[in-house]
């Protein structure tokens, strides 16, 4: 049953990678991008990553896909006819994917419990944290706790986006009120700003 | 907008229980999926949805800029500051076992503040990139 869901979810995600790439409305892609999300979050679902999953639905098929909107308020939605062949960057590609896809062959069985990563300090998370903490989530405990520091590194990581984008888009204005005069280059920090919106997905 | 009744009715019965939803996830990550990140964007995505519908005026008057702004700075000062507090109570950064007499509730008080912060944080920072992109106007 549960491969019927995952190879469901997989073509799926193949169809819309796929529909992202061929389709020229920039709305509709937007759109697809979400849903590649939201399926995203359905495949963690099936492997019990519930916190991993929980975010990717929410930043990646939500915040992400409100942001692009927003971005193509301003750019416009219609993307301009390519003027080269893709065949150097096809090429590139498909080479990476090969050498990934030959790389995750040496990649231990997934779930398998003796695997290296669960014979560090994964044991003691599942067997010490309640005791240490009396939290029954341990991906809580991790975050919270065991790896404190990282999170605190992540929020300044989240903070420092958003000074970021302040700085590129808001300068001189109150919350970014500006109403006339944008210059091109202006515009083009905008649009370019936008695979980093997507990036704060993988800070869950 | 006016004539979007569907749109504005459902938003308008939305809203509210997407923050308590948000609050829920917040604080039930102790126990389920969820924590201070989810329940930050989820609060945000919150007043998005009302800015959306209701128009980015309407949501400037509920929520001033300069709210999300500090909001986004606030909350990674309450997780460092959690850090100092515990520094100055004697343990090291961030551990939080000297919060109480018994460890595991200076755990759970720890872990609850520097969760209100990351929520605080990741709040700000969701809505003020919302006003930082639909606050421009198209060249």
């Amino acid at each position: 049953m549960i491969t019927v869901v995952d190879v469901t979810l997989l073509v799926l995600l193949g169809v819309t990678a796929i529909s992202v790439i061929r389709v020229r409305n920039l709305f509709a892609a937007t759109m697809l991008m979400g849903i590649y999300s939201l399926l995203s979050a359905g495949l963690f679902v099936t492997m019990d990553a519930m916190d991993v999953a929980f975010t990717e639905a929410a930043v990646g098929a939500g915040i992400s896909t409100i942001l692009m909107l927003g971005t193509l308020a301003l750019v416009g939605s219609e993307e301009r006819a390519p003027t080269h062949r893709p065949v150097l960057p096809l090429f590139v590609t498909l080479v990476v994917g090969v050498v990934l896809v030959y790389g995750s062959l040496d990649m231990p069985a997934f779930g398998d419990p003796s695997n290296p990563v669960h014979q560090h300090v994964a044991p003691y998370y599942l067997e010490e944290s309640y005791e240490d903490t009396g939290i029954s989530n341990i991906v809580t405990v991790v975050l919270g706790s065991y790896r404190g520091f990282d999170t605190m590194g992540e929020g300044a990581v989240v903070f420092t986006a958003l000074v970021g984008v302040l700085l590129l888009l808001a300068r001189g204005g109150q919350g970014g009120h500006r109403t006339v005069d944008l210059r091109p280059g202006a515009v083009d920090s905008a649009s370019t700003r936008k695979p980093s919106a997507g990036e704060e997905s993988d800070h869950g | 907008m006016d004539d979007r009744v569907i749109l504005r009715i459902g938003a308008k019965i939305l809203v509210p229980f997407i923050m308590v939803f948000a609050f829920y996830v917040q604080f039930h990550g102790d126990y389920g999926p969820g924590g201070g990140f989810q329940a930050g964007v989820i609060l945000a995505a919150g007043f998005v949805l009302y800015g959306l519908v209701y128009g980015l005026a309407n949501l400037l008057r509920v929520l001033p800029p300069s709210v999300p702004y500090v909001c986004g700075a606030l909350g990674v000062m309450i997780y460092s500051g959690t850090g100092f507090v515990t520094l100055a109570l004697g343990g090291n950064f961030l551990d939080y076992n000297v919060l109480a007499h018994d460890p595991a509730h200076g755990q759970h008080y720890g872990i609850l503040f520097i969760e209100l912060g990351v929520i605080t944080t990741v709040f700000g920072v969701m809505v003020g990139l919302f006003y930082a992109f639909a606050g421009r106007r198209r060249s």
